[in-house]
């Protein structure tokens, strides 16, 4: 119960900051409606080739805008010394790592809620497909679940801005092959046999990293 | 209440903190002096269970660290010369976030109270980042005993705070103190402590070198106090020492 409740609390927080300066949202929200603006301009594809490059656009898009949210959420912790304060309070220390991920996780679905339509309208392509939404949420726990975790560690460094990626893309490469080829899988209408294993891959990636990141906080935000 | 043996804490081959032994009997008002590099910050951090030592035993309040370091965080408050406060949350909400952290009841009734406490219930929904300094550091100085804490460490609560700000934060200081909790705060204001606390540590190079109680000593006789534990130990800085001795006068 005390877990939940400071959970909750950190969810709480970052939602009610973040209602009130839209700092994380705006960011994430201008660079993937620009990434998706520029690349709707430069590829110029015909019916064919938009669904074979869709996923991919979209995750790359969804990776680096995510990146940029995951680097102020903890930021904001690190500014006036919260993240002390955070540490100070007498709860398992796994229960920051959730409310931190899942608050990320709130702020990554929202941006990917604006951004899916837009793509949908822009490139005149069907998104919403119950696999294909799933994929992006399986994609989004697994990308948000290891970064976080990771910008617990390099916020405490003095080049966490380009510490963050460096450390980040090359773990999340498993999770976005997965979610790309998934997402493919799904929008080319391909039969469930052969996007099963990708699925498989974001399962096992999310509930592992989920896991080690639980074991592993209470070290990573010690000295 | 605060039992500390034989500390020691090393950042790799260098030694902070040199074999520490330090006591605090419940209700005593310890002010931890020393001079820039002696290692109070680290101690400090030590005791609010932030970093781990590298040897020896600390216990505060019966529970020992760090295998029982939750039990001793309920009941410890600490304030440090960063507010540990949200800029986009106002006072009431970050009192409402840190109670809901520490599992507090009536929580309404508990924020209210502590705002009151550092005269900041006017201006209980304002935005932490429109307050000043003082301010923000009194809203810390709540945040910490909004638990009703047993034991609270001040590290260098006065750091950036003008005259005024510094003489409102010590009426706070003595309200806390007046309740009979435990302090222990860090300082390179000879003064201000002078007038606080109740006994007198000098760290440094990483051990406690003195120890008077106030009763033991006049008040201008602290920085002759000071001056003599720390000129015991050759690597202190003389500038720094000029600049206490600026101070007090």
């Amino acid at each position: 119960m005390t877990f939940l409740r400071a959970t909750l609390a950190v969810i709480t927080k970052d939602l009610a900051g973040e209602l009130r300066s839209r700092e994380l949202l705006s960011a994430m929200l201008v660079f993937a409606v620009t990434v998706i603006l520029i690349f709707n301009f430069a590829l110029e594809l015909d019916v064919k080739t938009r669904g074979t490059v869709t996923a991919g656009v979209l995750w790359v898009t969804f990776a680096f805008a995510g990146s940029l949210g995951l680097n102020r959420s903890m930021a904001i912790e690190k500014d006036r010394g919260c993240m002390d304060g955070l540490l100070l309070a007498p709860v398992d220390r796994s229960a920051i790592y959730f409310g931190k991920m899942i608050g990320n996780l709130l702020f990554m679905l929202l941006v990917e809620a604006i951004v899916l339509p837009l793509y949908s309208i822009l490139y005149n392509i069907n998104l919403f497909q119950g696999g294909f939404l799933g994929v992006v949420f399986l994609g989004s726990l697994g990308y948000v679940s290891v970064g976080t975790l990771l910008a617990t560690m390099t916020i405490q460094t003095r080049t966490r801005d380009v510490l963050l990626p460096i450390l980040l893309f090359p773990l999340a490469i498993p999770v976005i092959i997965a979610a790309v080829k998934a997402s493919m899988g799904y929008l080319q209408g391909l039969e469930a046999e052969s996007i099963r294993p990708w699925l498989n891959l974001l399962l096992v990636y999310d509930t592992v990293f989920i896991a080690i990141a639980f074991m592993v906080f209470d070290f990573v935000v010690e000295e | 209440m605060i039992v500390v043996r034989k500390l020691v804490k090393r950042f790799g081959l260098k030694a902070v903190l040199r074999g520490l032994d330090f006591n605090v009997e419940a209700g005593e008002f310890v002010a931890l002096l020393g001079p820039n590099g002696a290692g109070k910050t680290t101690f400090l951090r030590i005791l609010a269970t932030l970093s781990r030592a590298t040897l020896g035993e600390v216990s505060i309040a019966g529970f020992a660290l760090p295998a029982q370091a939750a039990a001793v965080r309920r009941r410890l408050g600490v304030v440090t010369h960063l507010p540990l406060l949200y800029g986009d949350l106002t006072a009431e909400e970050n009192l409402r976030f840190y109670g809901r952290l520490y599992g507090l009841d009536s929580l309404n009734k508990k924020v209210a109270e502590v705002l009151k406490l550092v005269g900041l219930f006017e201006r209980r929904f304002d935005l932490v980042r429109t307050f000043s300094r003082g301010m923000q550091q009194r809203l810390a100085i709540g945040r910490a005993v909004l638990h009703d804490p047993e034991v609270i460490l001040f590290d260098e609560p006065h750091t950036g705070l003008d005259q005024e700000a510094c003489a409102m934060l010590d009426n706070v200081l003595r309200e806390v103190a007046a309740r009979g909790r435990t302090v222990v705060m860090t300082s390179h204001d000879l003064m201000r402590v002078s007038e606080l606390a109740s006994r007198f540590d000098v760290l440094s190079n990483g051990v406690i070198v003195a120890s008077v109680k106030r009763e033991q000593l006049q008040p201008d006789q602290l920085l002759a106090f000071y001056r003599q534990a720390v000129q015991q130990d050759s690597s202190s800085n003389p500038i720094h020492l000029a600049q206490e001795e600026n101070q007090l006068r």
